[in-house]
């Protein structure tokens, strides 16, 4: 029976609430589609990465000079763990319905991701300020602020995201449109996490190992 | 439509809430040491030159499919194929992409070279 199947990629409603699970199938995939091409657009920007950090130096200080590992580590625990916050929450959201539940694993996905940002805006002030290493001071640090800002940019509009739904899940409770919402959101949070991937070991990793 | 109260919810519903949650540890886990091994290849000097660099593509892309399975719930089952294909499409897009740039701007560095 179609209902018990998965229809869509993240966490399915079959089983809790078959009406909306049903709802979901097309606004979810039409969600996918746009995800995939954001994905094209990192990629893009990854690839002016690659070639700029090897042929864009020009007379400005190269990748392993200005990149601080053990912040981009700390970085990438925070979006992990609220990558897996954010299931949580809809786990809680799934099975229980709980306002309370969920809103304190929004509010614990958020903060993580706050601090996410907070800890990459404080690297950009540090490469700043203390490595001389300005988006203007060669093609290299372009694509990195460009790369990385488009990804924290990214981010921050997750946690603007997540703040309304927070809103609407205290005004209008978990009505079938606020939990499509929430199932898009999350599939965007979770791809985000996986993007980061790509930035901490193609720019973080790649930089100071060669 | 809304606001079903918990008690209605099947029984069988617990086994289901339980692997879901199981789910999602698992990858919290596989992330967390794919990560660890990532840049402890960096901070250890585990590896060098090509080596490194092969090594932590690969943690990668592993990674990147274990927060998929395991996150987003991506699979192999048939009713699911639709965001597998889409997502291998958009791979192969990237791929060509991201390649066919590499590869063109880096000839052009050479015929730049003095």
């Amino acid at each position: 029976m179609s209902l018990s199947e998965r229809l869509h990629p993240g966490i399915n409603l079959a089983g809790t609430d078959p009406e909306s699970h049903e709802a979901a199938e097309e606004v979810l995939f039409g969600f996918w589609i746009f995800l995939m091409s954001d994905l094209v657009l990192f990629a893009v920007l990854f690839a002016t990465y690659a070639a700029m950090s090897v042929q864009g130096i020009a007379e400005g200080p190269g990748p392993a000079q200005v990149f601080d590992l053990t912040a981009a580590f700390v970085e990438t625990l925070l979006l992990l763990l609220s990558s897996f916050a954010f299931g949580f929450g809809m786990l809680a959201m799934k099975y229980r319905e709980s306002r309370r539940a969920v809103l304190g694993w929004l509010l614990l996905t958020g903060g993580l991701g706050a601090a996410f940002v907070g800890m990459e805006l404080h690297d950009y002030y540090v490469m700043i300020t203390q490595h001389a290493a300005p988006p203007q001071a060669s093609g290299f640090l372009s694509a990195y602020y460009l790369l990385t800002g488009t990804h924290a940019l990214h981010v921050s509009s997750g946690l603007v995201w997540m703040a309304i739904m927070a809103v609407q899940v205290v005004v209008f409770g978990f009505t079938t449109p606020v939990k499509l919402r929430l199932m898009r959101l999350a599939l965007f949070w979770h791809m985000l996490d996986v993007v980061w991937i790509g930035i901490f070991t193609f720019v973080y990793l790649f930089g100071v190992a060669s | 439509m809304s606001n079903r109260i918990p008690a209605d919810l099947p029984a069988v519903d617990h086994d289901e809430e339980g692997r879901e949650r199981r789910s999602y540890v698992i990858g919290l886990v596989l992330a967390l040491v794919l990560t660890t091994g990532a840049f402890a290849v960096v901070w250890l000097d585990l590896l060098s030159g090509a080596a490194a660099l092969g090594a932590l593509g690969l943690l990668a892309l592993v990674q990147a499919v274990v927060h998929l399975r395991f996150f987003l719930h991506i699979d192999l089952q048939r009713s699911h194929r639709d965001d597998l294909l889409l997502i291998l499409f958009t791979v192969l897009i990237l791929l060509i992409m991201v390649s066919g740039t590499i590869w063109i701007l880096y000839d052009q560095h050479m015929r730049m070279m003095p």
